[in-house]
């Protein structure tokens, strides 16, 4: 059964996009069943697959589940060629696991209700393909393909500045991937046999002069800093998160992000490693200025969702950093556990903005206060998050933090004791929110109506409250999973 | 039992998980579960003491792996030795009286069972705390205790003031914690473990030394300036009062704010190997030490004024620990390990026990201000005797636990004069404020008559702990008696035992110190020989520095507080309009730029393709006029032709003549024909 396992996880969602097309535009339960059905499955496989490769592959730094390579167009010498190891396997979980639950979340979607589904099932074939891809033209397609629907489902059925965001967030990212195209033109050419296999390429691609080295990484680079996004390519995240529908902004934050990371970690550090060394310095900077500056941004917003979402490009940046030292297994995991962990905490928060929004209508931090009197249960589990997201103990971000600290140290020491100030801003920003929208005087007249969260809202969050504490809490089998790819990771690097 | 002594911390644990997730709606089961489970923890504790003290001290070691395979293993584990016995039973001993207060105190509460499932995991975390074999575990449960801490001073979140305490009080220790990590990662990278035991070996066989060493000393000591309230990171313990009473007894007097002391005891070893980080310590703690009781003089509320006497009391034992440190490091023992860790178990007896009663008074007349209270010992009497029994202890009265204790500080700090000055100081102030806080309280006329007429005593669920504390403030101390050779000190040491013996110089002075203290009091606030107002007037700039608590919270608003929101401003708006606008502007300049190209496309581009287009037509207008079929007029330009050829042969200037002559006549000719109205409407057409 595995000789199709990473096909029928990228397919199934695109084969549920083709059953909505032919279903009753009225039929909304339909529709929605229909979309979370063909989500469930492909998360249900990609959980197996965690699990599976834990018990069986941990150990090898190899790939596995290997599909092809198949000649798909022999002009170019493009092919179908998928794998996955210790790096794509936990984020084909994650993406797994939030399309799923960010599906559930739209049920609420009243708007054009075909068309939404079936743009959020194709979005999810696109993720699920960039992290499965091994061939250079395959990951492209799929990079480019998840922007369209994305492009729809912000720009339609966004908030009052979709339009913006939908475009700017269309042609920014599409801005880099032109270099991107460069670079793998540079590299197809540079190749010989010309090939676009990227486990061939890492073989070959360190033998590249140094500066066209360097001229590739640093195409790449600008692609995945976009994507990720690096300061100061972020302002599209800003626009783009608060004014997507809460789905969108959860998928944007949980998964869209570490397409930038994931496609460092797998493409631009092994296959470039003296420009990696090259770079190193550069790199921790720019997540040192991301920390810091997304947090202190973070802090000065009044909008709840803005508010999250600049957390991320501070959250973001411990991922950087710890690219930066990347002669470090546990920076790199670090960072893997970072992208795992924001996906599951800014996940939930922007879940948890999205059910306050649909109550009072305004995200405006300052209309609210005392919340906390009248629904526990959500500020109880938003207090969580925020706790989970300043990095407290006992939660997955204390646990990534912790080890992008301990890892990047090594390599950079004042550059990391630096960074550690992030954690006091974070607790800053994050205080003062909570303070601000569930603590003081509740204003009865005001919102002496809003309705605790129904079964369906605490359905979708729990698990991801569960995993934030249980990866918090026993760390090691995540750990052990991505160990020895990047064990091997480094020794390419280190080359 | 002592090999699952790491049982103890998950007792609270259990009763969180119980009451947050099945019990929270059955209020009596949620404490009962509680409670019940923390007399758990603290019989398990006395078991572990027992087996303790049976070997000897002899520590026990557990661990488990938490992450392997990273630089450095991450391990969670137990070290059982002397100091984490005791400390297992202080906790659990206070928790439990704490609980079981609160039965009285909170009776009412909306949000009783929250209560006490918060209280449980503050248990948990503390004893977690104490109980943990490496920095890291510690970090994880001193992380935890911020968490409950936060969540308990803003029990009553509705009031702005509780919240901004607990938000303040989170950020301020978290600030401590910076260095704390720091600490850590430099240990990680340095030494490659973060188990004590291998890190002090490192530190004992020299390989740790020197700058890296006293680095480390100082930013974990970091950690503890935070937790432990100590100067400059004081300022948020006073505030943390705006908590429930039981939770700053429990919190922030016995147990949380101890955790720093912990802390510095339990990586003594490694400032014992650097001077310089022991110097630092002590001048922390000495500082911090004076001020907060220089502050505690003039406090008119009655919680605050425990909370600085607390801040002074820790300052005492992080001084007493930093000049063992210092001592050490010179090569020569003192007695100021046993005195940090002793009086960190007797003052959390008796300054639980002072905040318990505290929080009896307030029960009872439902305010604050000692100006407000006055003779309270005619309604309460346990409440009034308790209550002088631990002032009494805290002042450092022969023969009560305090006493011992606080000698033994005194006694540290011999071979540092300044030190043993200031001490005395501040121990004449510690017994001053106190006592003024006793008289002004309980004795003397009622001066708010409405609230002293509906005071009444506690109920038992509030005395009876306050009864067992008591009997601990007098007693516990007599562990240290110095005359006992196998006490407190042969049990809980540093390296090698190190028994002081009994200083019968420094027992009088510091007793005429403390009865001094008290008798000032006595004459002001009791006798009122002399007035506290003219006093006040005298010394009015001492009086406002102390009132206004040395201008700290104005001083932090100022440099630091508004400086960092501003810059949040300013970057915002870099962000909004810098960043973003750039992107914008590139944005902006591509539609203009494509504007321009559209300009050019279709005037210059096309318009050249029409121009031409239009050029051809024209001419071709023109030409059509000479195609009349007229064949006179054909005749005419054979015979012109001719004629033009004739004279071009004859004369060139001639022919030029000619020439013009037949271009006007043509073009009148043609003028004439393109006026006739029978030629209008085969006009071309040069738009299409």
């Amino acid at each position: 059964m595995y000789d199709y396992v990473l096909s029928s996880i990228i397919f199934l969602p695109l084969a549920g996009f083709l059953v909505i097309l032919f279903l009753p535009k009225n039929n909304f339960n339909l529709i929605r069943w229909v979309a979370s059905i063909f989500s469930f499955v492909p998360m249900v496989i990609s959980f197996y697959l965690i699990y599976d490769y834990f018990i069986v592959y941990s150990g090898s730094a190899d790939m596995v589940y290997i599909e092809g390579p198949f000649k798909w167009i022999s002009v170019i010498n493009a092919e179908y060629f998928l794998g996955a190891d210790g790096i794509s396997v936990p984020l084909l979980a994650l993406t797994g696991l939030l399309s799923f639950l960010s599906i559930i979340a739209s049920f609420n979607i009243v708007n054009r209700v075909k068309e939404y589904f079936a743009f959020f099932l194709l979005l999810e074939t696109g993720m699920m393909g960039v992290f499965c891809a091994l061939d250079f033209f395959l990951f492209y397609v799929f990079w480019e393909v998840m922007l369209v629907p994305m492009y729809f489902l912000i720009g339609v059925w966004g908030g009052p500045r979709k339009e913006y965001a939908a475009i700017k967030f269309f042609l920014y990212t599409l801005f880099g991937s032109i270099f991107m195209l460069v670079a793998i033109l540079v590299l197809y050419f540079t190749s010989e046999p010309h090939t676009l296999n990227m486990l061939t390429l890492i073989q070959t691609a360190p033998g590249l002069g140094h500066s066209l080295q360097l001229f590739c990484f640093a195409f790449l680079f600008v692609a995945f800093a976009i994507k990720v996004p690096v300061w100061p390519f972020h302002t599209w995240l800003p626009d783009a998160h608060v004014e997507a529908p809460t789905a969108v902004s959860v998928i944007l934050a949980g998964v869209l992000l570490k397409m930038g990371t994931y496609g460092m970690l797998r493409i631009s550090w092994p296959m470039f490693p003296e420009a990696t060394r090259f770079f190193a310095i550069p790199v921790a900077l720019l997540g040192l200025i991301a920390i810091i500056y997304g947090a202190l941004v973070s802090m000065a917003q009044k909008d709840l969702k803005k508010l999250v979402a600049y957390s991320s490009v501070s959250h973001m940046g411990y991922c950087m950093l710890a690219l930066g030292a990347w002669g470090s297994v546990t920076a790199l995991a670090g960072c893997m556990f970072q992208m795992v962990s924001h996906g599951l905490i800014t996940g939930a928060l922007f879940l948890m903005v999205g059910v306050l929004y649909d109550r009072a209508h305004t995200r405006e931090i300052a209309a609210f206060g005392g919340l906390g009197v009248k629904l526990p249960i959500f500020t109880g589990l938003m207090v969580l998050f925020s706790m989970a997201s300043l990095g407290l103990p006992g939660m997955s971000g204390f646990i990534s933090e912790f080890m992008v600290f301990i890892g990047s140290f090594s390599s950079f020491k004042l550059i990391t004791a630096l960074a550690v100030l992030g954690v006091v801003l974070t607790a800053g920003y994050m205080l003062r929110m909570v303070q601000r929208i569930f603590l003081g005087e509740f204003n009865m007249a005001k919102w002496g109506g809003l309705a605790e969260m129904n079964a369906r809202e605490i359905l979708m969050v729990a698990p991801l409250a569960a995993l934030t504490v249980a990866i918090g809490v026993y760390p090691s089998p995540l750990s052990n999973v991505m160990k020895a790819t990047l064990e091997n990771l480094v020794n390419l690097v280190a080359r | 039992m002592l090999e699952y002594a790491y049982l103890i911390p998950l007792y609270p644990l259990l009763a969180f998980v119980l009451i947050i997730f099945f019990t929270r709606w059955k209020e009596r089961l949620s404490s009962a579960i509680a409670i019940l489970l923390v007399l758990l923890a603290f019989v398990h504790s006395v078991f572990v003491l027992v087996a303790m003290l049976g070997r000897h001290g002899a520590p026990v070691e557990l661990s488990t792996p938490f992450i392997d395979h990273l630089i450095i293993k991450l391990e969670l584990g137990m070290w059982i030795d002397a100091l984490t016995a005791v400390m297992l039973l202080v906790v659990t001993i206070v928790s439990s009286c704490v609980q079981i207060y609160s039965l009285g105190y909170m009776h009412n509460d909306p949000r009783w069972s929250r209560y006490f499932a918060y209280l449980s995991l503050f248990t948990f975390s503390m004893l977690g705390l104490v109980i943990a074999n490496n920095f890291f575990m510690i970090f994880i449960f001193w992380e935890l205790v911020g968490l409950t801490s936060y969540l308990l001073i803003g029990f009553w979140f509705e009031k702005k003031t509780a919240s901004d305490a607990g938000k303040k009080a989170f950020i301020t220790t978290r600030i401590g914690d910076l260095g704390f990590i720091v600490g850590i990662l430099i240990l990680t990278f340095y030494v490659g473990t973060l188990n004590y035991q291998e890190i002090f070996e490192k530190v004992t066989s020299g390989t740790l030394s020197g700058g890296i060493l006293a680095a480390a000393g100082i930013f974990i000591f970091c950690g503890a300036i935070g937790k432990s309230a100590q100067f400059p990171l004081h300022v948020w313990l006073p505030d943390a009062m705006e908590g429930p009473t039981p939770v700053s007894a429990l919190i922030h007097a016995a147990t949380m704010v101890a955790a720093g002391v912990y802390l510095v005891a339990r990586a003594m070893t490694l400032f014992a190997g650097s001077a310089t980080a022991s110097m630092v310590v002590a001048v922390i703690g000495l500082i911090t030490s004076f001020l907060a009781a220089s502050i505690a003089l003039t406090q008119n509320d009655i919680k605050r004024i425990l909370a600085y006497s607390t801040v002074s009391q820790l300052g005492y034992m992080i001084m007493a620990l930093g000049l063992y440190g210092v001592d050490y490091a010179h090569g020569h023992h003192s007695a100021g390990y046993v005195a940090g860790t002793f009086h960190l178990m007797t003052h959390a007896f008796f300054k639980a026990l002072l905040f318990l009663g505290a929080g009896s008074v307030i029960h009872a007349v439902h305010t604050n201000d000692i100006n407000d209270m006055g003779g309270l010992s005619r309604k309460m009497k346990t409440t009034t005797i308790t209550f002088f029994i631990a002032s009494l202890s805290i002042a450092g009265i022969f023969p009560l636990s305090g006493f011992w204790s606080k000698d033994e500080i005194v006694a540290s700090t011999a071979g540092h004069p300044v030190f043993m000055v200031v001490t005395l100081l501040i121990a004449f102030m510690t017994a001053f404020y106190m006592f003024r806080l006793c008289f002004l309280t309980f004795t003397g006329e009622p001066r708010d008559k409405e609230r002293f007429e509906h005071a009444h005593e506690s109920p038992k669920s509030m005395t009876g702990p306050l009864t067992v504390l008591a009997f601990l403030s007098v007693f516990a101390g007599w562990v240290g008696l110095p005359w006992l050779h196998r006490g407190f000190s042969s049990f809980v040491y540093h390296d090698q035992v190190h028994h002081a013996g009994p200083h019968y110089i420094l027992m009088i002075i510091s007793t005429m110190v403390a009865v001094s203290g008290i008798g000032l009091a006595y004459t002001i606030y009791y006798k009122k020989v002399i007035s506290a107002d003219a006093l006040a007037r005298r010394f009015k700039v001492l009086y406002k520095l102390s009132f206004n608590k040395w201008y700290f919270d104005e001083i932090y608003d100022a440099i630091i507080i508004r400086p960092i929101l501003g810059s949040t401003r300013v970057l915002w708006w870099f962000d909004a309009n810098v960043v973003d606008g750039l992107v914008n502007l590139i944005g902006w300049l591509t539609v203009k730029w494509a504007d321009l190209k559209m300009w050019f496309d279709r005037y210059i581009i096309d318009g050249t393709v029409n121009g031409l287009g239009y050029l051809c037509m024209a001419g071709s207008w023109m030409v059509k006029f000479i195609q009349s079929g007229s064949v006179q007029f054909y005749t005419l330009v054979v015979i012109g032709g001719a004629i033009g050829a004739v004279l071009y042969r004859v004369t060139e200037v001639g022919f030029y003549f000619y020439l013009i002559g037949l271009i006007i006549v043509a073009l009148l000719s043609l003028l004439v024909k393109m006026t006739r109205p029978d030629r209008v409407g085969t006009e071309p057409n040069i738009e299409g």
